[in-house]
């Protein structure tokens, strides 16, 4: 798994991308996404050599795009994607605390999470943070609206959906 | 006929244009009891269009009512379907026989009218909304050629479009202010 870090600027994807192929590296899945200025890349990538092989590959385009570059040996090949049942969408004015308080309370049902993604947006002065989660639960809606019931009595706004998936 | 093996992704003649069903004869029947088998032996799939099996006609089956709670037509037989009418929108998760292990947010109309025949050539007029329509959209695609990983949206733009208020009480299509 590399992880690659640094202030966002055109040519990041292209610049590691070739680096990687021309190493002999063959990448699988990625989350590459801008957060707070910089830009971010989650990827798995295949590569016979070690992973101090990999960082040298990577050295002179991370160091001529001022990436920060982090490599983990994972066991990664074709699997079986879970598909996410349940959507949970949250809405509140920013504080600390706001995914803590919403993640436990899932976790406590059992509920796990496939992917979270969130933004502040807003008025500067009055900023307003927004998750979107996807995960699995085996637990009926109306439970998980239980669950976190007590979130919206604290003033967060908390919907909770199935995800249908149609297979046609 | 027995059961067919589906034609999956990267498969180009997925992108083949079909054409309409002339003849409403027996070999038709014979057919669409064979793509229907097809659809039955796979996973649960409410729908299958003939050129996933590589029979390049006009024809689609569909099937929701497994989906407890939706307004749906039972099993359908549709065959050189048209959609005339289109209304709404929303973004729902698709997934396909002719591309195992992926599935994808598709943003499709909620209500359709379409126009069909049946297997003896009648024409058929229906009015589908939520999840059939859906269904009918993501065969009639298959039909032009279309596959869903054709049309799939990012993730994250799902967050630009709230739909459901339900805690606050309001309608189901209230849109954020």
């Amino acid at each position: 798994m590399l992880t690659l870090v640094g202030e966002d600027r055109p040519g990041i994807v292209a610049a590691v991308t070739r680096a990687l192929f021309d190493a002999g590296c063959h990448l699988g899945e990625a989350s590459m996404i801008r957060l707070g200025g910089n830009f971010t890349i989650m990827l798995m990538v295949r590569d016979a050599r070690p992973a101090i092989g990999l960082e040298e590959a990577l050295a002179p385009v991370a160091a001529d795009l001022g990436l920060r570059c982090h490599i983990d040996p994972v066991s990664g090949g074709p699997h079986r994607h879970l598909v996410p049942n349940i959507q949970v969408r949250v809405v509140g004015a920013d504080r600390a605390g706001i995914v803590a308080e919403v993640t436990e309370a899932l976790a406590a049902t059992g509920f796990n999470i496939l992917e979270l993604e969130s933004d502040v947006c807003g008025d500067p002065d009055q900023p307003v943070y927004i998750m979107h989660i996807q995960g699995c639960s085996t637990e009926p809606i109306e439970d998980l609206t239980e669950a976190l019931a007590g979130l919206r009595q604290r003033g967060i706004s908390v919907e909770i959906s199935p995800v249908e998936t149609l297979i046609g | 006929m027995a059961v067919q093996p589906i034609l999956r992704l990267p498969d180009e003649r997925l992108k083949q244009i079909s054409e309409p069903v002339a003849a409403f004869d027996s070999e038709l029947r014979s057919r669409v009891a064979g793509l229907e088998e097809t659809r039955l032996a796979g996973p649960a799939a409410v729908g299958i269009a003939a050129p996933q099996t590589g029979w390049f006609q006009r024809v689609v089956i569909l099937d929701v009512s497994s989906k407890k709670g939706i307004a749906h037509h039972g099993h359908l037989v549709l065959v050189n379907p048209e959609i005339v009418h289109w209304e709404g929108y929303e973004i729902g998760r698709e997934g396909c026989l002719s591309v195992p292990d992926y599935t994808g947010n598709v943003i499709r109309a909620t209500r359709i009218r379409l126009l069909a025949q049946d297997l003896d050539g009648e024409p058929r007029e229906l009015e589908m909304e939520g999840f059939e329509a859906r269904a009918a959209q993501h065969e009639i695609d298959h039909l032009d050629g279309l596959l869903f990983v054709d049309r799939v949206v990012s993730r994250r733009t799902d967050l630009f479009r709230r739909k459901v208020y339900r805690a606050g009480g309001a309608g189901d299509d209230r849109q954020p202010t």
